[in-house]
């Protein structure tokens, strides 16, 4: 497959734009630049046929089962692009004059009532732009409380071992330390371990429920009660949201805060690794630290305003606002019936899977399970040899994306499913055939699955060699 | 099988050290390069930089797996091991030829174990 | 049934039963009872006719402008027809993060094709695969600088208020200590540049073309603080760099900048796109996912997330960064767009930014807006106003005019490819209505 500056012929072009009658007027010699600017010189036929080669290389949702645990990958409606793609929200500028915005401001103010009312919080921010840039924020906002409550003793954030990579990160960035504590034998938050790790010092709690086992922890209350009693604040990671929307709310579970990913509960599309969406939900104690520009209705009419004690701004303007428009479509068209069915078919598909394959492979938990699953490979690979890994590339011989493998880090050989909703049990009773299938492998033909996959563009990539001998960008002859 | 010569001193985070010229020499053991893997970079200090006993110094990376390399000795960095920079296979191939630093002014070294004390350790955490 | 569910009721009963059980409510039952909600309060659900009609009816509340005369860090631009045909295509847009090398080249090689078309613009070595904006790109840039013993960082105050606000909270959260370098004539004061640098300095962070349109004299300044061993970081403007010195050129370590100008609508803040490249030996620090080119067990040539141990899956607290997600998508839209563009068309585009921008201001100027500075400019420059700029603001908006942006006493003006001459006359016409 070439890359597009091997398709570039010289002279070759496009005409886009009207011929300059202003001027011929360039910048004087010292601000030039002398260096040769490499960019692909291709017709509009050839760039189009190379990225319909590079979609065939490609797997998304709309191509096959897509079961990337703790990623949510549910079918993404058509009609949520249709919305995004109105003049009325792509051609505005950010600095338009609000009087000149109010339908989008409008957007932003309902939609933030229905996450706040789906989440059980108060207010809501759209600035960060995935889940990572919302956790970054909510720890913000716990740093900004406890520094306005004269409380800077509070600098340890507590992170169960099983949480997502991104929430130690986070918080090491937002300037705490970060305190790991153990899960207990249920997979759930170990409560001793919790009450000898909460101190004058603990900031807050990150927690995510169901958590990356796809366990529901029965004792959330106890949890956050804890955290409270200590002085600390409870952050909610959203990631899996999906399982419990409509069911059960962060904010009735004790939870201060919480990011969503817009683009895993609520639809909207990936792109291949953004752009995603990730606002901050919080109790109204928390609401005059929120981002500046927030909306807010003052007689009859929409304004932006900035928190009494913002923190200031995490990112230009007001997030990635054309994926909010995708989202309240999606809010819009499930409604409140709706998103219950989709929480609750998200389960089942879930627990009706990790059923048919827990006579085989071992399941880390079995018990009733959320949203995800997670199989724990340990043993079929000391018995044959086969690891996760293997048997995650065998199925992408079957047009299966693989699930999330290795992680979470305290399961061995780990694989954590997760099928979203929007899949069929058809679908899901033909992944289990082909998972069962490829069990029956890794037994008569181990080989085989050390190989694979053996149908897709590439076989799998010298890694070690990508990291040793970076090659990061393609270099020009001349 | 892991290879720990006789003549280095060891410690229980799986790094070697030697003295030689008045330096200390510090390197990761066999069993360190065979955990990790594949090892793709070494970040090391400056040279100037001080060193702890027990205490991190560096980072090694392979692929999937990040890992600190703690200090046996504490002191100043006399000398880095450039040549690990540009080739880190050279750790997975000859780990005690491919040292990472050399340590000057020492002023105290963690308990150190002999080759037999660092095998039987080793053979323990198995 | 809710909507995007398949599978029927009956089929439902057929799941529930095979694992034992009920009702979906009985998957619930790890929920304490006295949290579990009875009922969502939202409204019921829409056809996909009425959601329709509903999000439009927002839509139409919203003036869209026929010219644009704004820019202040985000620029209306032509976006062939090319670029969005591309980039909706459906497994693009609905792939997760690329993990699975073997079934992910087409996005993997994309990245790739984007990370060297940035490393090209800039004249620097390493790019990655996109963070959140240009601001976020600044701030993260921040923290590539930084060093045990260096924690003061030098930021301009001619930078876009935007991304300083983000640097400031970036700053904060690390205890970093953030100085501002004053400006005189609405460019960085060299002068107090050279005060204010010291050997604890870890960078500098400065735009060149500024928040006031103006190039800045980026080369004496790498010069300045690389006598102290210090970095420094170029916010740039991608489409400038067609034609305008490059941050490779100037010695500069680090470059960052908004990518909304390369094939991206203005959509009312986002989703935009963050670019960030560096010099070579800055490569281990810079944040996010990046791509490298490597083979398969058969030769192939082969694309894979690479350099990973950096990032916060492996990393954790440790990690210089926590992003995760970022904005591939985007990444790709600027890379079809500046493939679609060609090296001559995004020469043009500059070009014709520039010229229109001076074409502007000798009209505006006629009609007493005289400029406030007289420093070089790309494409945005900054008049006094013989007039009240709010009632001009919205004497233009009754023609669909958007105007400048209205700074203190001054507005700053904009012009791209799109403010073209009939465009020009139909502002100084209207213009001429209100003085």
């Amino acid at each position: 497959m070439k890359l597009l500056f091997e398709r570039s012929v010289e002279g070759r072009g496009n005409d886009f734009l009207p011929e300059i009658k202003t001027g011929d007027k360039r910048p004087a010699d010292k601000y030039q630049r002398k260096t040769k600017l490499h960019l692909p010189e291709i017709a509009e036929v050839d760039l189009g046929r190379h990225y319909t080669e590079l979609a065939k290389q490609t797997h998304g949702v709309n191509d096959g089962f897509y079961p990337l645990g703790s990623c949510t990958m549910k079918y993404n409606p058509r009609i949520d692009e249709e919305t995004a793609s109105l003049k009325g929200f792509t051609d505005l500028h950010p600095l338009q004059p609000v009087e000149s915005a109010q339908g989008a401001m409008e957007l932003l103010y309902k939609t933030e009532k229905l996450l706040c009312t789906i989440t059980g919080m108060d207010a809501l921010t759209f600035a960060p732009a995935a889940g990572a840039h919302g956790e970054y924020t909510g720890l913000l906002l716990i740093r900004k409380y406890h520094q306005e409550h004269n409380d800077s003793e509070r600098v340890n954030i507590i992170v169960p071992d099983s949480a997502h990579g991104t929430n130690p990160a986070s918080a090491a960035m937002a300037g705490f330390k970060v305190v790991n504590i153990p899960s207990g034998p249920d997979g759930g938050v170990d409560l001793d371990a919790l009450r000898n790790a909460v101190g004058k010092d603990t900031a807050g709690l990150m927690l995510t429920n169901p958590n990356t086992l796809g366990l529901f922890d029965p004792n959330i209350l106890e949890i956050t009660k804890i955290v409270h009693e200590a002085g600390g604040l409870c952050y909610y990671d959203g990631a899996n949201l999906n399982a419990i929307m409509g069911r059960v709310r962060p904010g009735d579970m004790g939870f201060d805060c919480v990011h969503l990913n817009l683009h895993k509960t609520f639809a909207t599309p990936h792109g291949g690794g953004g752009p995603g969406s990730g606002p901050v939900g919080c109790k109204q104690f928390l609401e005059k630290y929120l981002p500046c520009h927030k909306v807010a209705e003052k007689d009859g009419k929409y304004v932006f305003t900035d928190p009494e004690r913002s923190m200031g701004q995490v990112r230009s303007y007001y997030g990635n606002f054309l994926v909010v428009v995708k989202a309240l479509t999606y809010i819009l068209s499930l409604g409140k019936e709706g998103i219950r069915e989709a929480s609750g078919k998200a389960v089942l598909n879930a627990n009706y899977m990790m059923n048919q394959l827990k006579d085989h492979y071992h399941v880390a938990y079995d018990q009733i399970c959320m949203h995800e699953f997670v199989l724990g490979l340990d043993d079929l690979k000391k018995e044959t040899g086969v690891s996760a890994m293997d048997i995650a590339k065998g199925s992408l011989d079957y047009g299966i994306h693989p699930p999330t493998m290795y992680f979470p880090l305290i399961v061995h050989e780990a694989l954590m499913f997760e099928p979203a909703e929007t899949e069929s049990k058809e679908t899901i009773d033909e992944a289990v055939k082909i998972y069962l299938e490829l069990f029956e492998k890794a037994h008569s033909d181990p080989e085989y699955l050390h190989n694979a996959p053996h149908h897709c563009p590439i076989g799998r990539p010298d890694e070690t060699k990508a990291a040793r001998e970076p090659v990061l960008r393609y270099e020009f002859n001349d | 099988m892991f290879k720990n010569p006789e003549e280095l001193k060891y410690t229980k985070t799986h790094e070697w050290v030697k003295e030689e010229d008045g330096l200390y020499v510090v390197g990761l053991t066999d069993f360190a390069q065979d955990a990790l893997g594949d090892i793709v970079f070494v970040n090391l200090p400056g040279v100037g930089d001080e060193v702890t006993a027990s205490k991190a110094f560096s980072d090694v990376e392979s692929v999937k797996a990040v890992s600190d390399v703690f200090s046996p000795v504490s002191g100043k960095v006399a000398e880095v091991n450039e040549a690990i920079v540009d080739d880190p296979a050279l750790v997975n191939n000859d780990c005690y030829g491919a040292w990472l630093i050399k340590v000057s002014d020492v002023t105290g070294t963690e308990d150190l174990l002999d080759a037999k004390a660092y095998e039987e350790f080793c053979a323990s955490e198995a | 049934m809710g909507r995007y569910i398949p599978d029927t009721a009956k089929q439902q009963e057929v799941m529930l039963k095979q694992i034992g059980l009920n009702k979906i409510d009985d998957l619930y039952s790890m929920v304490p009872e006295e949290v579990r909600l009875k009922e969502l309060d939202i409204p019921e659900g829409k056809s996909e006719y009425e959601v329709l009609e509903d999000i439009k009816a927002l839509a139409d509340k919203n003036t869209v402008y026929s010219s644009v005369f704004r820019g202040a860090g985000v620029y209306r631009h032509y976006i062939p027809a090319i670029v969005k045909t591309i980039t909706s295509k459906e497994e693009f847009l609905t792939a997760y993060t690329p993990y699975q090398a073997e079934i992910s080249q087409g996005v993997l090689q994309s990245i790739f094709e984007y990370q060297t078309q940035m490393c090209e613009l800039t004249g620097l070595d390493v790019s990655n695969a996109s963070v959140y904006d240009g601001a976020v790109a600044a701030a993260e840039a921040v923290f590539m600088t930084l060093e045990r013993n260096r924690n003061t960082f030098l930021v301009s105050s001619t930078i876009d208020p935007e991304t300083l606000a983000v640097i400031k909270t970036y700053c904060e959260s690390r205890d970093v200590d953030l100085v501002t370098v004053e400006s005189k004539d609405h460019k960085t004061d060299l002068e107090d540049l050279k005060r204010k640098l010291g050997d604890d300095t870890a960078g500098l962070y400065v735009e060149s073309p500024n928040y006031f349109g103006l190039i800045e004299d980026v080369e004496a300044m790498a010069e300045l603080v690389h006598e102290h061993k210090a970095k420094i970081i170029e916010g740039v403007d991608p489409i400038s760099l067609a034609i305008y010195k490059t941050p490779g050129e100037m010695n500069v370590d680090i470059a960052v900048g908004e990518g909304q100008q390369l094939g991206m609508p203005t959509g009312f803040g986002g989703p935009y796109l963050g670019f960030m490249t560096c010099k070579k030996e800055m490569m281990r620090k810079l944040p996010g996912r990046i791509v490298g080119q490597t083979e398969d067990h058969d030769g192939r040539r082969a694309f894979v997330l690479t350099l990973q141990a950096r990032e916060q899956h492996i990393r954790r607290e440790k990690a210089s960064s926590n992003i995760c997600s970022n904005e591939a998508l985007c990444a790709m839209t600027a890379s079809v767009y500046l493939a679609a563009m060609g090296p001559k068309g995004l020469e043009k585009v500059a070009l014709s930014s520039y010229n229109n921008a001076h074409y502007l201001e000798s009209e505006l100027n006629k009609l007493g807006f005289t400029r406030c500075d007289d420093g070089e400019y790309f494409n945005e420059f900054l008049t006094k106003s013989p007039v009240d700029p709010d009632k001009l603001e919205k004497k233009l908006a009754e023609k669909k005019i958007l105007s400048g942006l209205a700074t203190a006493e001054s507005i700053l003006w904009c012009a791209t490819e799109l403010n073209t001459k009939e465009k020009i006359a139909e502002l100084v016409e209207a213009i001429r209505e209100v003085i």
